[in-house]
């Protein structure tokens, strides 16, 4: 059991008439980086914030490094911190002065919480704008100085609740490069996310949570192994031929294509990869065109796209069950 | 993926120090409840440091009102404006003050909106100290606003006949009075959904409680009915005490009933805020 940073047993929460978590069971095992997948909606936050000991839940249960979240919330509150959207800095404030303060509120003498804010905002290289206010930071600063102010004093778990939504690829990277960091110091991160590709590059194990339940476990490989052996990506150089190559690949691999919404692409699930070259030479011996072909696992996206049955970028508010 | 070989450079020293940023922290002792409340206090004297423009209503609106009502009502209500000022000094510096004491629910209102609050409640201190902090930065901006009025009503021809003594007692009572009434806005900023709904129920409650007074006029002067509203309506009594002071002839029974009855706003609000504070969802 203690090796588990989170268990959770049934965990509701219920909005209402809207059961925003409805029976999460999670077991995330201490170390590394748990991933929790879903779309907008799916009761990520909620689950965090439960976890967090800011909500209380409705019915089940949760220990969380140990502590049970509801009779020993203040066990669990001084292991754990949070950061995203639902938990900020003061925007009013410098990011330094946002250090200052929590260094305090943490137990920093005046001197040390204004030591340990500087070699904070060096390390996550926020030295210039440190007399700034945080409301004028850049999307990629206020989040790097949001998980600065998490690490203050360096927590056992973290909770990162949608990190790199709305970043750009460089400021993305620096999140990635962070939450790496922190692993490898022996912080567990709990870490949510709508993006499959974050999940598969960070995440150790996954959980897949769509309307409030967990719908999968595991690690990414295990998720995408669920699906099928391998995938082939098509990009053919004109529209035109995509329903010739489709036809000639269906035959050769004796799969079934999905043509994607982009009309140069299709995709294929297949069981024998063996005979992937000769599908090849098929489209070429047929006159196609082809500018990519790719032979690989299946990508996150797919496994949402089976597991759920409906493709995450179109996620309808409501939809067909789970 | 590919990252020219300056920024992965850069990347590479900022993990490292990263690294060690992590690895140098320990963990200090707790915060002291004491401590915490005094950060938060700090917090908000920072705030106003950084966003001036919220002093707006603690500076321009006392000195709107007071020349607004010296000048206008003055003739009127007393004959001239100067005879009035002795009479309306210590009104006003109530209605003024206990009129911004609903900036506190503003201030935490905005704060569950913009998620600090959260992040304060996630980390390990003592939870009401967020409170008691922000209370004691707004005690400070009472006494910006009472000083203000002071000193415009000082450049006007005021002069007190309890004498400094008078005027420091009486803004010390009201200060203790305004910091127990603010417990009931921490509950409604907790309670409302948004700083308009918040703007909206507390200019309901503060309008009547601070016209329907002695602020302006003295109470003999109304209908029967109103004037025995008026007499228990606690502004009413706040007033009288504050009168009292700055003319050197203190009410110790209204000074009493004003101590009693801030007493009595932390004991009710004080657990019941707590109580919403701790299960807010």
């Amino acid at each position: 059991m203690t090796d588990l940073a989170i268990e959770t047993h049934g965990l509701v929460k219920i909005f209402g008439e809207h059961r925003a978590v409805d029976g999460v069971d999670l077991a995330v095992p201490a170390g590394g980086v748990y991933g929790v997948l879903g779309p907008n909606g799916a009761g990520k936050t909620t689950t965090i914030r439960m976890l967090a000991t800011l909500l209380k839940p409705d019915g089940g249960s949760a220990r969380v490094l140990g502590h049970d979240v509801l009779a020993e919330a203040g066990a669990v509150r001084s292991k754990v911190a949070m950061t995203g959207q639902f938990a900020s800095l003061d925007e009013d404030l410098t990011g330094a002065e946002n250090l200052v303060m929590l260094g305090r509120l943490y137990g920093y003498s005046r001197l040390a919480a204004r030591d340990r804010a500087a070699q904070l905002l060096d390390a996550f290289d926020l030295s210039d704008a440190s007399d700034r206010q945080v409301k004028k930071y850049s999307g990629g600063m206020r989040r790097r100085i949001d998980i600065a102010g998490s690490i203050v004093v360096r927590p056992e778990l973290m909770f990162l609740d949608e990190p790199t939504t709305g970043l750009d690829p460089r400021s993305r990277n620096q999140v990635w490069d962070i939450v790496r960091a922190l692993v490898s110091v022996g912080t567990t991160v709990l870490l949510t996310t709508q993006y499959l590709d974050e999940a598969d590059q960070l995440a150790d194990r996954i959980a897949v949570i769509d309307r409030g339940t967990v719908i999968a476990e595991g690690t990414s490989g295990q998720l995408k192994a669920s699906v099928g052996s391998g995938a082939v990506h098509v990009r053919v150089a004109d529209p035109a031929q995509r329903e010739e190559a489709s036809r000639l690949l269906a035959t050769r691999l004796s799969a079934e294509t999905t043509l994607g919404s982009d009309p140069y692409s299709l995709t294929m699930r297949v069981t024998e990869p063996t005979a992937v070259p000769a599908a090849l030479a098929a489209l070429h011996d047929g006159g196609i065109v082809v500018t990519e072909f790719s032979l690989g696992q299946p990508s996150l996206d797919e496994v949402f796209l089976a597991l759920t049955g409906e493709h995450v970028s179109t996620e309808a508010e409501e939809g067909v069950p789970a | 993926m590919s990252i020219d070989t300056t920024a992965a450079a850069s990347r590479q020293g900022m993990d490292a120090k990263v690294i060690e940023a992590l690895g140098a922290s320990e963990r200090p002792p707790a915060a002291s409840p004491i401590t915490s409340s005094l950060v938060f206090g700090w917090r908000a004297l920072l705030k106003i440091k950084h966003v001036p423009e919220q002093l707006f209503d603690v500076t321009m609106f006392p000195i709107m009102f007071t020349l607004m009502f010296t000048y206008i009502f003055g003739g009127a209500l007393a004959g001239s404006p100067s005879d009035y000022l002795p009479y309306l000094v210590p009104g006003i510096l109530v209605q003024t003050v206990v009129m911004i004491t609903m900036y506190t629910a503003m201030t935490i209102n905005n704060d569950i909106e913009k998620g600090v609050f959260d992040r304060i409640r996630s980390l390990p201190v003592w939870r009401p100290s967020l409170l008691v902090g922000s209370l004691l930065g707004d005690t400070l901006r009472y006494t910006m606003a009472s000083t203000i009025i002071l000193l415009v009503t000082l450049a006007l021809g005021y002069r007190a006949p309890g004498g400094i003594l008078g005027v420091v007692a009486a803004v010390a009572l009201l200060l203790v009075f305004c910091f127990s009434l603010s417990w009931i806005w921490t509950l409604l900023g907790l309670k409302l959904r948004t700083p308009n709904a918040v703007m909206g129920v507390s200019m309901m409650v503060l309008f009547p409680l601070t016209f329907a007074s002695n602020v302006f006029v003295p109470v003999d002067t109304m209908p029967g009915w109103l004037e025995s509203v008026v007499n228990v309506n606690p502004v009413t009594i706040l007033v009288d005490a504050a009168r009292s002071l700055m003319d050197g002839e203190a009410d110790g029974s209204a000074i009493l009933t004003v101590l009693v009855m801030s007493a009595v706003l932390v004991a009710i609000f004080g657990p019941l805020t707590m109580r919403v504070f701790s299960r807010k969802s």
